[in-house]
């Protein structure tokens, strides 16, 4: 107890220990926050999904923090639906069926014109076909006629710029650029203010309904932005974190803790126990790892379980075991071992309650400087191709921006967001491992 | 830390190698050959294992078959001259195509057997035609593929390793002169740094030398299409250098300079710095003789580590920087199932380590006196 309270008292001599400490902390509350709120088959079905859980978002876009640093400000991506706001639509009776009127406002203040605009109508109840009108309203007053057209079948969906006699109503220019323009500039102008878009339905069935979705594709979505499956970075983004987690803390603390004892074994025993594991360690100190991980995630699978079962077994028979085994010689050679053996303890006696707690202090800085590195070797081998196939991680949105080229193509924050991260979480454990070495190693103390 | 392995780079036993009336040259020598004949064992048995997870006990072999059958079916399906045979006879023809293509490459013995030809192919680096890649000059030859390829490799690791030792042993000097200084403060705080690996840190280069700042290249190894004097070749080269070896700089720098400021450190606080320190010797000599010698076992070791770690990170960094050197080799192979080019490419790493840990070995049996003199393993 002591002891300990001395520690805790170095400890705070680091206030960079202090700080990686909060961060760790603050990690992993995330990283539990992050299961808790979307669990496992939620992410991977988020992740994996394609077209018809992503529709609404646009094609890769930065997130909207960027237009913080932008003087030309990009527009936001504006999903309105009446599914989410009943309140807005108004019915109107009208002979067999209904008119319903909905006025849908758009906010644009952006400098630049949006991605794509587009509508769903998710249709029910209808045998005949009901039939739609759209105007669009600019702030300064004029309305556009955008179409009217009947709504064949259970789900309709209008691209804006796909309709040919609204292009030639907005002389030649794209939907999106037209609609939002000051009228008759000359390279287009944006044209700021509230604009409406003014929906009218007209059912020919009593029990007919009509639920409409406007999406306005714009350049940023999100605080994370989207990739080019239109998927949201923030589930990949959030659940990279506790698969890094987990991955760098298993395999930091399964290397480290069965190097140990493999050593201290090794060291008891001596004879061609203490040869066997010598030879092997020198046998995969020549193996190449990566190599050799490449090969399995590509032959056998590219499960995170298998890849983390075989970095363990590649990486217990490294340096550390010659370090531990170097101590544990010594220690093996100390009196109070020979206490041990003159009341008669056996060997595993001694081994477990004797001999490991003795490298404890050396094994805790390593577990800990160890655990960055096995984080970053996940994300080399999701970066590599070799990624779990269904999770989410940090390495498989750099890999993908890096298979899309998001490096050429200017599309930094598909990179960078993840490399940060990466980059933050591997900090926090090194630099309190680093700390930790400082306390813990004697021969380190005062340089 | 360091000093526990200081004992042989890898395991060797100076203990083992006292003999009275020996000369030290002759010592030097024979600490070499142990070393070399123990790693050319433990070369054999790795490229073993290699071979066993390469061929997945045999899964490889499966879809090399489905894949033989399936193109002579298309082959025999598509020829015109065999069109008009009848169905059996033609099934026949088939089952003798395959045949003959499985024996051609090998596959109709038992995997025992092919496993212990192909070790010894592999070790002599003759393992016959890819099945798929081919190298730059149209050969089907693995080793022409594998040594095609080393050059950039060795190019691109060699220089980074240098330009790290020579940085980092010069940088850690001059701080442990400067102890408690600010810089020396700021290399301590620095260190952690280098958790990240050097791919990682070539994304952001990449980023902003290649991508925002537009000074250097993407990747790469020559400008294309090269260049055909070869002045301009070898600047292209030089300029395609720049970021891959920063990238591996940075990775690896800051936990160097740490370690070897603290070496110094530790050792410049031995009783006999301050006796020669008492003597009036200059502080260079000092550095040089008291300081940097008992050193330098040390910091090969944690050096050798250091580069063997790096080599093995070869297949990622050499692909984010589309380096055609070896790594990327390994991993187009993987892609292509590619069997006898992985086993080559990995055999070759497997050399590569080899002879890093030798040439290593090497080294520290000339700088350490233990080795030289015959003495008693010490330290502990």
């Amino acid at each position: 107890m002591n002891s300990l309270k001395r520690t805790w008292n170095e400890f705070r001599q680091y206030p960079s220990a202090i700080i990686s400490l909060i961060v760790i902390f603050i990690l992993l509350v995330a990283s539990i926050w992050v299961v808790y709120a979307i669990p496992y088959k939620e992410a991977v079905r988020l992740w994996r999904g394609g077209e018809d859980v992503w529709y609404r978002l646009p094609k890769i876009v930065p997130p909207k923090w960027i237009n913080w640093f932008r003087t030309k400000k990009l527009p936001d991506t504006i999903i309105f639906s009446t599914l989410e706001n009943p309140e807005t639509k108004i019915y109107e009776p009208s002979g067999d069926g209904r008119r319903i009127k909905i006025e849908i406002p758009i906010e644009f203040n952006s400098d630049e014109y949006p991605q794509e605009l587009s509508m769903y109508f998710f249709i029910s109840n209808a045998e005949k076909a009901p039939f739609v009108s759209l105007r669009w309203v600019t702030p300064d007053e004029r309305e556009i006629r955008i179409a009217d057209f009947g709504l064949q079948g259970a789900k309709v969906n209008f691209r804006f710029a796909q309709d040919s006699k609204l292009r030639q109503r907005l002389k030649g220019l794209d939907a999106e650029i037209g609609l939002y323009s000051v009228p008759q500039s000359d390279p287009p102008q944006p044209l700021k203010g509230d604009y409406q878009l003014k929906v009218e339905i007209v059912t020919f069935d009593p029990n007919a309904d009509v639920e409409v979705e406007f999406i306005q594709y714009g350049k940023v979505y999100g605080w994370f932005g989207t990739d080019h499956m239109r998927r949201d970075l923030k589930v990949g983004l959030l659940w990279g974190l506790p698969v890094a987690m987990a991955f760098g803390l298993i395999a930091s603390l399964g290397t480290s803790v069965l190097a140990m004892i493999i050593a201290a074994v090794g060291a008891w025993y001596r004879g061609w126990v203490d040869d066997l594991i010598q030879r092997v360690t020198e046998i995969n100190l020549v193996l190449p790892f990566l190599p050799i991980l490449i090969m399995v995630g590509t032959f056998y699978s590219r499960s995170i379980f298998v890849i983390l079962g075989v970095t363990i077994l590649l990486s217990i028979f490294g340096g550390a075991i010659k370090n531990y085994r170097a101590i544990f010689l010594q220690v093996r050679e100390m009196p109070y071992i020979e206490a041990a053996r003159a009341y008669n303890a056996g060997d595993g006696r001694i081994i477990i309650r004797y001999l490991l707690p003795r490298i404890i202090p050396l094994l805790i800085p390593a577990l800990v400087t160890g655990i960055p590195s096995y984080v970053f070797l996940e994300a080399s081998l999701a970066v590599l191709g070799l990624g779990d196939p269904v999770l989410p991680t940090w390495g498989k949105i750099i890999q993908d921006a890096e298979f899309n080229g998001a490096l050429y193509k200017g599309m930094y924050y598909w990179v960078l967001q993840p490399s940060a991260l990466l980059m933050i979480t591997g900090l926090a454990f090194a630099v309190l491992g680093f700390s930790l070495d400082r306390i813990f190693n004697p021969r380190l103390r005062g340089v | 830390m360091a000093q526990e392995a200081q004992a042989g780079v890898f395991g060797a036993r100076p203990e083992s190698l006292r003999k009275k009336g020996e000369s030290s040259f002759g010592r030097v020598v024979r600490y070499v050959s142990i070393r070399l004949v123990t790693l050319f064992i433990t070369v054999v048995i790795g490229v073993y294992l290699t071979i066993l997870i390469a061929n997945m006990g045999g899964y490889v072999d499966q879809i090399k078959k489905g894949e033989i059958r399936e193109a002579v079916q298309m082959r025999v399906l598509t020829d015109q001259a065999l069109r008009n045979l009848p169905a059996d006879a033609r099934a026949k023809r088939i089952e003798d195509l395959v045949r003959l293509e499985e024996k051609r490459l090998g596959l109709d013995q038992p995997f025992l057997v092919r496993s212990f030809r192909f070790l010894r192919s592999a070790l002599t680096l003759s393992l016959g035609r890819s099945l798929q890649m081919s190298s730059d000059s149209g050969s089907r030859q693995v080793r022409l593929i594998i040594l095609e390829r080393l050059p950039a490799t060795l190019l691109l690791f060699g220089t980074a390793d240098l330009t790290l030792f020579f940085v980092s042993l010069f940088l850690g000097l001059s701080l442990s002169r400067r102890y408690g200084s600010f810089l020396d403060k700021l290399s301590v705080a620095l260190s952690p740094l280098s958790s990240a690996p050097g791919w990682f840190y070539g994304i952001f280069l990449i980023v902003l030398f290649a991508g925002v700042l537009k000074v250097l290249p993407f990747g790469g190894m020559v400008d294309i299409p090269p260049p055909s004097n070869p002045v301009d070749y070898a600047l292209s080269v030089l300029r395609h250098l720049i970021l891959p070896v920063t990238a591996i700089t940075l990775s690896s720098i800051f936990l160097s300079v740490y370690s070897n400021r603290t070496f110094f450190l530790i050792y410049s606080s031995e009783d006999y710095v301050d006796m020669a320190k008492a003597k009036g010797l200059q502080d260079r000599e000092i550095e040089r003789r008291y300081i940097l010698r008992p050193t330098l076992p040390t910091i090969i070791t944690s050096f050798a580590l250091l580069l063997i770690s790096l080599w093995t990170g070869a297949p990622i960094f050499e692909t984010v920087f589309n380096w055609p050197g070896l790594g990327r080799t390994i991993y187009q192979a993987v892609g292509l199932f590619d069997t006898p080019v992985i086993v080559a490419s990995t055999v070759l790493f497997a050399y590569l380590l080899a002879i890093t840990v030798f040439l290593l070995d090497f080294i520290y049996a000339l700088v350490d006196p233990r080795v030289k003199i015959g003495g008693q393993e010490g330290g502990q």
